[in-house]
C-alpha cells in the first residue's frame, strides 16, 4: 500500500508538493479549507515577472495532481502525536494516520481596515491590491466602474514595515506588485497620472528592475519618496492624500480618484492554530519557525512535520514551488530512513 | 593674493570625516530609538507646524546625524504629538523634541 502524506493547504505549495509526492509513489492527501485549489494565486490576474496568466499556472499545476486525494472545504480538527507518526482528524470526520505531514497553509493578506488613516472601508475610492486583481479578473467593481480616473495613487508598505500595525517585516512582493499594477492601470487609463508612494523600492527578483525602468520610461509613472500619512475625502468626492516629499523635504498633497493600498503578507492565523496542536514554534517574525533559516527552511523542529511556501515567510511563486519540491525530498528522505 | 573680484563659495559637500556628531551621540544616550528612523517622512507629513515653519522631525533626526545645527527648526514645534502617533518605527518623536529642548536650555544657562 502507498504511504499517506497529509498536506494541509492546497495553494501552489500544496499542489506542487502533491505532484512530486505522486511521482515518488506516495499517496498525498490535500486538506484545503476553500472550495477550490490554488490559494492566493487563484485570485491573481497576471503574475510577474512575465505577466503569465495566474489561471494558466493554477490550471496546469492542478491538472497534474488528478491522482491525489483532495478534500475541499475541509480543515484539520485535531492533530495528535502517535508513536512514530500522527493521527489527523479532519473537519469532515475522516481520520488519517501518517508518518509525515506537510504544512502549506500559506499567508494572510494584511487587513487594510486596520490602518484607519488610509480610509479603506470608509472611502469608496480606496481599494487594496487584492481588490484590483479581482477587478482585472472580473471587470466588476463599483468603486472603479464608470468613474473618471484622472489620478491614481499606490501606497506601498501597508501593514508591512510598521511596528504599529504589528508587522515590522518587509512583505517583499508588494513593490513589484505595485509597479506591475500601476503599469496595468496606465494601460487601462492612458490619460491618468499615476503616483507610487514608497519608502524604499525593493525590486530584488529576476527582471523586477525592468518593471521599474519600464514604469518610468514607457508609462511615465511618478515615484514619490514618502510614506502616505493620511487620506481624506474632499467635497468634490476626490481623495486628498498627504505625505512628505522627502527628497525635496516639503510636505506634499495630491488629490486622487483612486488609491490602491499594497496590503502586505502576514502569517495566516490558521497556521498558528495548527502549530499549537503540535507544539511547533513561531519565529520572531510571526511566521512558522523552521529548523534552520539558512539550509533547512522546509523542516520544522518536530519529527515528521515539514513546511513549504509562505507559512514560513513571504515568498514569490517560483520560490514557493522550489521550496515545495525541496520539502518533498526531505519527506522522502525521512520516510525512507 | 590677487583680488579677482569674486570669492569661492564654501563647498556644500557633506564631509563625513569632519562632521561633529557629539550632540547626536549625547542624544542617543537618552533617545536610543532615534537610530531606528528610516526617513519615511510620516512625522513631517502630519505635522501641523511643517508647512509654515519648516519643522520636520525627519529633518531634525537627519541633521542631528550629520552634525548640523537644529535649534532653529525646533522653535516651530507645538509639541502636539501627532508625529509620534504615526511613526511606523515606534519612535517617541515628541519626547525626542523635549530632550533636545532641554539640552539647548542647559546650553543657554551654561
Ligand atoms: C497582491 C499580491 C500579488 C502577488 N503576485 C505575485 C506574482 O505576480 N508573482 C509571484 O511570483 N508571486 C506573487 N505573489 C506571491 C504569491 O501570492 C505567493 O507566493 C503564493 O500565494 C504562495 O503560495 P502558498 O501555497 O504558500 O500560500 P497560499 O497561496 O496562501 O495558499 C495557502 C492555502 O492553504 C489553505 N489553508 C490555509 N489554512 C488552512 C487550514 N487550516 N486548513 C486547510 N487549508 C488551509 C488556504 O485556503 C490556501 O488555499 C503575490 C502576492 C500578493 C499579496
Ligand atoms: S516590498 Fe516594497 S511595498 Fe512591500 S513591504 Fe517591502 S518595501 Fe514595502
Ligand atoms: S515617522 Fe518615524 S521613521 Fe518616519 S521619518 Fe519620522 S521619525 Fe523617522
Ligand atoms: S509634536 Fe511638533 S513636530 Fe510633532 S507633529 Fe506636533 S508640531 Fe509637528
Amino acid at each position: 500500500m502507498k504511504e499517506n502524506v497529509v498536506i494541509i493547504g492546497g495553494g501552489i505549495a500544496g499542489i506542487e508538493a502533491a505532484k512530486q509526492l505522486l511521482l515518488l509513489g506516495y499517496c498525498p492527501i490535500i486538506v484545503e479549507k476553500q472550495d477550490h485549489l490554488g490559494g492566493h494565486v487563484a485570485e491573481w490576474h497576471k503574475l510577474f515577472p512575465d505577466m503569465t496568466p495566474a489561471k494558466d499556472i493554477v490550471d496546469e499545476m492542478t491538472s497534474e495532481i488528478s491522482g491525489a486525494n483532495v478534500f475541499l472545504e475541509t480543515t484539520v480538527s485535531s492533530l495528535n502525536r502517535l508513536s512514530g507518526g500522527y493521527s489527523v482528524v479532519l473537519s469532515n470526520g475522516i481520520a488519517i494516520v501518517c508518518r509525515a505531514i506537510l504544512i502549506a497553509t500559506g499567508f494572510h493578506l494584511f487587513d487594510a481596515e486596520k490602518k484607519e488613516e488610509y480610509g479603506y472601508g470608509i472611502y469608496n475610492q480606496v481599494i487594496t491590491n487584492r481588490d484590483l486583481e479581482h477587478w482585472f479578473n472580473s471587470g466588476k467593481d463599483a468603486r472603479i466602474d464608470g468613474r473618471e480616473m484622472k489620478k491614481i495613487g499606490f501606497v506601498h508598505c501597508v501593514g508591512s514595515r510598521d511596528l504599529k500595525a504589528g508587522n515590522s517585516q518587509c512583505s517583499k512582493v508588494c513593490c513589484v506588485t505595485a509597479i506591475k499594477q500601476a503599469i496595468e492601470m496606465k494601460e487601462k487609463f492612458p490619460e491618468a497620472e499615476i503616483y507610487c508612494f514608497y519608502m524604499d523600492l525593493r525590486l530584488f527578483g529576476k527582471k523586477y528592475e525592468d518593471f521599474y525602468i519600464n514604469a518610468q520610461k514607457d508609462y511615465g509613472i511618478h515615484f514619490i519618496r514618502g510614506r502616505v500619512s493620511e487620506v481624506g475625502e474632499k467635497i468634490d468626492g476626490s481623495l486628498q492624500v498627504k505625505a512628505e516629499d522627502t527628497l525635496s523635504g516639503k510636505p506634499l498633497k495630491v488629490s486622487l480618484d483612486l488609491l490602491v493600498l499594497m496590503a502586505g503578507m502576514v502569517c495566516n492565523p490558521k497556521t498558528t492554530e495548527i502549530a499549537r496542536m503540535i507544539h511547533a514554534d513561531i519565529d520572531t517574525d510571526g511566521f512558522l519557525r523552521s529548523r534552520n533559516n539558512i539550509y533547512n527552511i522546509m523542516e520544522s523542529d518536530r519529527p515528521g512535520i515539514f513546511l513549504a511556501g509562505t507559512c514560513t515567510g513571504t515568498k514569490t511563486v517560483p520560490e514557493t514551488v522550489a521550496e515545495a519540491r525541496a520539502a518533498v525530498l526531505s519527506i522522502h528522505n525521512y520516510l525512507s530512513r | 593674493m590677487t583680488d579677482f573680484g569674486f570669492t569661492r563659495a564654501k563647498s556644500s559637500t557633506v564631509n563625513l570625516d569632519e562632521v561633529d556628531t557629539s550632540l547626536y551621540r549625547r542624544i542617543l544616550q537618552v533617545e536610543p530609538d532615534v537610530r531606528r528612523c528610516m526617513e519615511c517622512g510620516s512625522c513631517s507629513a502630519v505635522c501641523t507646524a511643517a508647512p509654515l515653519s519648516g519643522m520636520s522631525v525627519r529633518k531634525v533626526i537627519h541633521a542631528l546625524e550629520r552634525g548640523v545645527d537644529i535649534a532653529p527648526m525646533l522653535s516651530g514645534c507645538m509639541l502636539c504629538g501627532k508625529c509620534t502617533m504615526v511613526c511606523p518605527r515606534g519612535i517617541n518623536t515628541r519626547h525626542l523634541i523635549l530632550s533636545l529642548e532641554r539640552y539647548y536650555k542647559k546650553e543657554e544657562k551654561a
